[in-house]
């Protein structure tokens, strides 16, 4: 069981998950390079935040044209989880793995504060751990984060599950005050068709630990963990 | 002394703001005239900025060593040993003059700027604080100065991956013209890691890395040493632009070359770029350098030698590298797609010889340019206003007939109110250390790699600095310190941001040196080291100077990560104490300011002693681990701390006063050394005898519960307001405001 955290040029969350998963969950955790072109060895890849070469041109734009991203969607397509956080979920919507796109926040600034989720779906591997209405804390922390989706996809997204996390209030409901960016519906994180790429705006990697307010994140961890070991067999795939 | 000819060159150096008889020392130290391009190279370094030719002999009076401080001022930033073979490295720095010109990328390169001062170090930067001062947002010109400020820090910070954790602002008609921009960095790194920027080893290659130098920022130091004028708006091209993106690749590199021992100096380019570089590297190393100048990559073609060498393009790095290890240095920045370009050596003179396509274009002794700039000792006068403002006694007007209102209007001041508008577009979180953040006394950052933390805090206040700037620098020096012990730490180290008028002014330079007084005078009797800083002068426009506005940036340590202590009431049923001397004043308070409009009056005084044995009761009390919170009683006093303390916990309080005195000095007067704490009912008689033994003042006010703040006096009900009301007041102003 291995974990891989890429590092594109301006990833600046990548730490964040590494210590999680090494000093946390006492998994095993390597940096992987963008110009890497293979994932050989790795159970899950996770594309940390931060600002990949700078969002120049758009968010994630660029790095989504790096040589780790063909192994990434190699590493997708044979089955491989992967997780997007924040940066690393506008990574895999430009890359074309996971559906829509990340605009400008609603407000027009960057957003950091912690946000309350809604577990839409809790059969993904990366969910399992959790329960469907179940409400996450953890933080958001981005300019870049109102996920949009023309009507007839998120129909499609709707019906087939891979809506997987809104913003909701502290009651469970779907608020225009709890939405911290726009996003359409409240959609917070999304997955691929076959539920093992996901992607997120909200940092479960910084709600692993009591000491920074939240260990909500920590499931989502788990699940992926459970699920490579086999313990769980996975809901959609 | 070498006669040069008036006629020919007068004027020159006088437009590159150099005085006659500055450019009379020039030509003494290098024996001749300078040629055009060394003339240039000197006006720069020879800056206010560069040299500290005012304030140096000031200067000399902190308090600079400890048995912690491994390095200080001189160098790019103070370092100081924190245990266990770590150190942390940190420094404050102003950006003003080019935040009032073009406030997005003045503030942005500001912290770019005290960036690449931490890393320059070798040490991994962990956390930004910032310092602001704007006039108050009633136009759209301080409202677009406020929110650009605002925009750039986050803007720059988030991209680089550094938590923004704490930092403070005010809002003063002072700074209308002139707003104040404070930029801290803290750093941290395995001791035997720290490269100092200094040019070793004859035969060692000088390397250039990162973005390429444009015209961008060119006399940038100069403008930042003259005051602002409505002609200020043409000096935009003397702003820099920032890159993030390639300052945060720099840093990542910068660090792998560190760790992997490849380069033998290193050294940032900011102010005076290149020149300040080179120039610097070498006296600090007391060696001599040859650069070919046409070798550095150019962003236009067409830059004479003399742009090359001043200008302040961002993002730039230079490196001291023993030629065998180019090779290893040249694979990290190629991984990194960083440009690296190999300028020229170290050599075994004293000279710095700037070379352009063969040809010498300029030849200067490193000493002279870095460091022979005169030392002024400048006038001094009191100014007429501060004995007539201090005759002024708040206390013979008319009394306060509704202290609940008067402290809703407190808590909706700009001054007092959340600045969570603010904070909220700063990441405040990424690298998962933030234990506390913005919003308390203090941040609190834990240590991986120890298990320690540090705790940092931002302080100073201009407006009791301009009543009695003597008292305004120790005010600074107590303030940042006693925030950084509310969380339990230990201040270890300070480092200042001086920001005030034309030292050329004798009142100006009065205010100066009084408040550099109180501040080293507060350092001795606290004893906390300063470790760096920055002097920023010329804060004017039109003649009229902001208030004399010492920031000072303190770093604490925490022996152990977790017993950190909050602001915000948190138990319901917690008793309620006051701990520190009974002194408060009206003089310079909120609520003169507020409420009468006033700034007038003397503040009340601060016994040093005393807040030395406050802070180190906090201190006990935070590691017994015997309190549930402390907050500092600050701006607005003992009633809006208490009402910060209730909405930070969202619990209520009550609480009985003893005397019914001068109610509005009870309630809103403002003294130092004095904190409100809430603790556990057992735990008070220890509490007692603690304070008691150290002699220190402390009283039962009340207790924590229910959900208003009730404060009574003498047994009458002299306030009562619902957490809801005073969060909507404290909460939603500057929402308001910046719609």
């Amino acid at each position: 069981m291995k974990f891989g955290v890429i590092v594109f040029p301006g990833s600046n969350c990548a730490l964040d998950s590494y210590h999680l998963v090494r000093d946390v969950l006492h998994e095993k955790v390597e940096y992987i390079r963008y110009d890497q072109k293979h994932l050989d060895g790795f159970d899950v890849i996770i594309l940390p935040g931060g600002f990949t070469y700078g969002d120049y041109l758009r968010s994630g734009a660029l790095a989504a044209r790096t040589p780790v991203m063909e192994a990434v969607a190699g590493f997708a397509a044979a089955g491989g989880l992967v997780l997007g956080i924040c940066n690393g979920f506008q990574v895999l919507a430009e890359a074309g793995l996971l559906p829509g796109a990340l605009c400008r926040n609603d407000s027009l600034q960057f957003r950091c504060r912690q946000v309350l989720v809604r577990v839409e779906n809790s059969s993904l591997p990366v969910t399992k751990r959790t329960a469907e209405g179940r409400v996450l804390k953890m933080p958001v922390a981005h300019g870049d984060g109102s996920y949009y989706a023309p009507p007839e996809l998120l129909k499609e997204l709707e019906n087939r599950g891979q809506v997987i996390f809104r913003y909701v209030d502290a009651e469970g409901k779907v608020t225009a005050k709890a939405n911290p960016n726009g996003s359409v519906d409240n959609i917070a994180g999304v997955a691929n068709r076959h539920g093992n790429v996901v992607g997120m705006m909200p940092h479960p990697e910084r709600a692993g630990e009591k000491a920074l307010g939240s260990t909500d994140g920590l499931a989502l961890f788990e699940s992926m963990i459970d699920f490579c070991r086999g313990r769980e067999v996975p809901g959609n795939a | 002394m070498p006669e040069y000819d008036e006629n020919k060159q007068a004027g020159i150096w006088r437009k590159l703001g150099l005085k006659d008889y500055e450019y009379e020392m020039i030509v003494e130290q290098l024996g001749r005239e300078p040629n055009a391009v060394e003339l240039n190279m000197y006006s720069v370094m020879w800056s206010e900025h560069c040299s500290y030719k005012h304030s140096r002999s000031m200067l000399k009076l902190f308090p600079t060593d400890s048995p912690r401080v491994v390095q200080g001022p001189g160098e790019n930033a103070g370092v100081v040993d924190i245990g266990d073979g770590y150190a942390a490295v940190f420094k404050i720095e102003s950006h003003n003059h080019p935040s009032a010109v073009e406030p997005y990328q003045g503030a942005a390169t500001g912290v770019g700027g005290i960036l690449r001062d931490i890393y320059t170090m070798g040490a991994q930067p962990i956390a930004f604080l910032n310092s602001l001062r704007f006039a108050p947002p009633d136009s759209d010109r301080s409202r677009y100065l406020f929110e650009g400020v605002v925009a750039g820090i986050g803007g720059y910070g988030n991209c680089v991956g550094i938590p923004t954790v704490a930092g403070e602002i005010y809002f003063e008609p002072c700074y209308r013209g002139n707003p104040l921009v404070n930029a801290m960095c803290i750093g941290v790194m395995p001791l035997e890691r720290l490269v100092l920027g200094q040019a070793c080893g004859e035969g060692n290659l000088v390397v250039l890395a990162g973005a390429r130098t444009g015209r961008d920022g060119i006399h940038g130091v100069t403008f930042a040493s003259e005051e602002l004028s409505d002609q200020s708006e043409k000096d935009r091209p003397a702003v820099q632009v920032g890159d993030p993106f390639l300052g945060k690749i720099l840093i990542d590199a910068t660090l792998e070359a560190v760790e992997k021992k490849l380069v033998v100096g290193v050294q940032d380019l900011g102010g005076a770029g290149l020149t300040c570089a080179l120039t610097e590297t070498a006296s600090r190393a007391g060696t001599g350098l040859e650069i070919d100048l046409e070798k550095v990559p150019l962003r236009e073609e067409g830059l004479a030698p003399f742009e090359i060498l001043i200008s302040e393009s961002q993002e730039r790095m230079l490196y001291i590298v023993e030629p065998e290890r180019l090779e290893a240095l040249e694979e990290i920045f190629n991984h990194w797609q960083l440009p690296l370009t190999v300028l020229g050596k170290v050599t075994g003179g004293r000279e710095v010889t700037v070379r352009y396509e063969g040809e010498v274009v300029a030849e200067v002794p490193a000493e002279s340019v870095a460091g022979g700039a005169p030392a002024y000792d400048p006038e001094s006068k009191e100014p007429g206003y501060i004995r007539q403002l201090a005759e002024f006694d708040p206390l013979a007007l008319p009394p306060v007939e509704d202290p609940g209102q008067v402290l809703l209007d407190l808590l909706a001041s700009t001054d007092i109110a959340s600045k969570e508008w603010v904070w909220q577009q700063y990441d405040y979180m990424v690298r998962t250390c933030t234990l506390q953040g913005p919003g308390g006394d203090a941040a609190v950052l834990r240590l991986r790699e120890t298990g320690k933390a540090l705790a940092a805090a931002v302080d100073g206040n201009g407006r009791l600095t301009y009543l009695d700037p003597y008292l305004g620098g120790m005010l600074a020096v107590a303030e940042a310190t006693r925030n950084v012990s509310c969380c339990g730490a230990e201040p270890i180290g300070i480092t200042d941001c001086l920001n005030f008028g034309n030292p050329e002014k004798p009142e100006a330079f009065w205010q100066f040196r009084q408040a550099v007084e109180g501040m080293a005078e507060a350092c001795r009797v606290l004893e906390v080291p300063v470790v760096g800083g920055n002097v920023s002068f010329y804060n004017e426009v039109e003649d009229e100077a902001i208030y004399p506005t010492p920031v000072v940036g303190a770093l604490g340590l925490l022996e152990e990560a977790d017993s950190n202590c909050g602001t915000g009431f948190c138990r319901d049923g917690d008793l309620i104490c006051l701990i520190g001397p009974q002194r408060v004043s009206l003089g310079g308070s909120q609520l003169l300011k507020e409420c009468y409009g006033k700034v007038d009056g003397k503040p009340a005084g601060i016994d040093l002693a005393m807040e030395k044995k406050v802070q180190a009761l906090l201190r006990d009390l935070v590691s017994g681990k015997m309190v549930s919170s402390i907050h500092d009683l600050s701006d607005g006093g003992l009633a809006a701390a208490l009402a910060e303390s209730c909405l930070k916990g969202s619990m209520g309080a009550r609480l009985d006063l003893p005397s019914a005195g001068h109610l509005a000095l009870e309630l809103f007067g403002e003294g130092p050394s004095r904190v409100i704490i809430s603790l556990p009912e057992e735990q008070l008689e220890l509490l007692s005898s603690l304070a008691a033994k150290a002699g220190i003042r402390m009283i039962e006010l009340g207790r924590v519960g229910g959900d208003s703040l009730e404060i009574r006096c003498g047994g009458s009900r002299v306030l009562k307001l619902g957490l809801a009301e005073m969060k909507k007041a404290y909460g939603e102003v500057f929402e308001c405001i910046m719609k």
